[in-house]
């Protein structure tokens, strides 16, 4: 498997991470969110990594990337369902990821999302 | 309870192979789940730094007994620069090149020892211990 699949829902991508990524999966899953947020002009991106059993240093960098390049092309990233376990090592090592909205699970992250995106359209209006 | 076993690390793939090993060997030592994670996550770390600044090596997973204390020691051994300031790249932020500067601190946070032996044009091997 060389590529996580990205799913648009209205205005937002979704991606839920299921393998184990080494770094080069990683960094096209960055290009990739990227190139789709410009091509599809997304507002919101949801990053499901409820399966997700590690963040190292390289992927919690990869997660902040996305989170930056989404706001700089106008878009919300959230990260939902990291698992305690992950949580209580990525402090411990020290990843504060800087810039990263998160939610306890993806229902939650879409009401996020959408309240994000719906206080957007009202200072825009 | 599990032989040592020798994992090579020449490319990206092996930093995940490292990473599944020492998980399954601490399942099988029944380390809390929290443990497995601070393993597995400071194995990943030290796995890549091997790759990326040790030009390869390979990584050495064993089960050691203390008493009644079992636990898992792996050992990363690469050929490569070597650490010229060891509490130099000990410190949070400290790089040289493409990482976060985490791994060392950050790895050593999340173990129970943490020992380091670098020579300069010879190559660098850390081992980390956590017990269950």
């Amino acid at each position: 498997m060389d590529r996580i699949p990205i799913l648009k829902m209205g205005r937002c991508l979704l991606v839920t991470i299921q393998v184990d990524m080494d770094d080069r999966l990683a960094t096209t899953l960055q290009d990739d969110l990227t190139e789709r947020i410009a091509a599809t002009g997304a507002r919101g991106v949801l990053i499901d990594i409820s399966s997700v059993e590690l963040v190292d240093s390289f992927i919690g960098r990869m997660l902040a990337n996305v989170a930056a390049m989404a706001r700089v092309l106008d878009a919300t990233t959230v990260v939902v369902g990291m698992q305690p376990a992950v949580a209580i090592t990525l402090v411990e090592l020290g990843l504060e990821l800087p810039g990263i909205r998160t939610a306890l699970n993806v229902e939650r992250g879409m009401r996020l999302l959408r309240e994000a995106l719906g206080e957007q359209t009202t200072a825009d209006g | 309870m599990g032989e040592p076993e020798v994992l090579p690390i020449a490319q990206e793939a092996d930093v995940v192979i490292v990473r599944q090993r020492v998980r399954a060997r601490s399942s099988e030592l029944r380390f809390s789940l929290v443990d497995q994670t601070k393993l597995v996550t400071a194995a990943s770390e030290l796995a890549r730094n091997a790759l990326i600044y040790g030009g390869g090596g390979e990584a050495r997973i064993e089960t050691l007994t203390s008493g009644a204390r079992r636990g898992l020691r792996v050992t990363f051994t690469d050929n490569g620069p070597g650490i010229p300031n060891i509490a130099e790249a000990m410190r949070d932020g400290y790089t040289t090149g493409v990482g976060l500067g985490l791994g060392l601190g950050g790895a050593k946070r999340l173990v129970n020892e943490f020992e380091i032996d670098s020579v300069v044009g010879r190559g660098t091997r850390i081992a980390i211990t956590r017990w269950a």
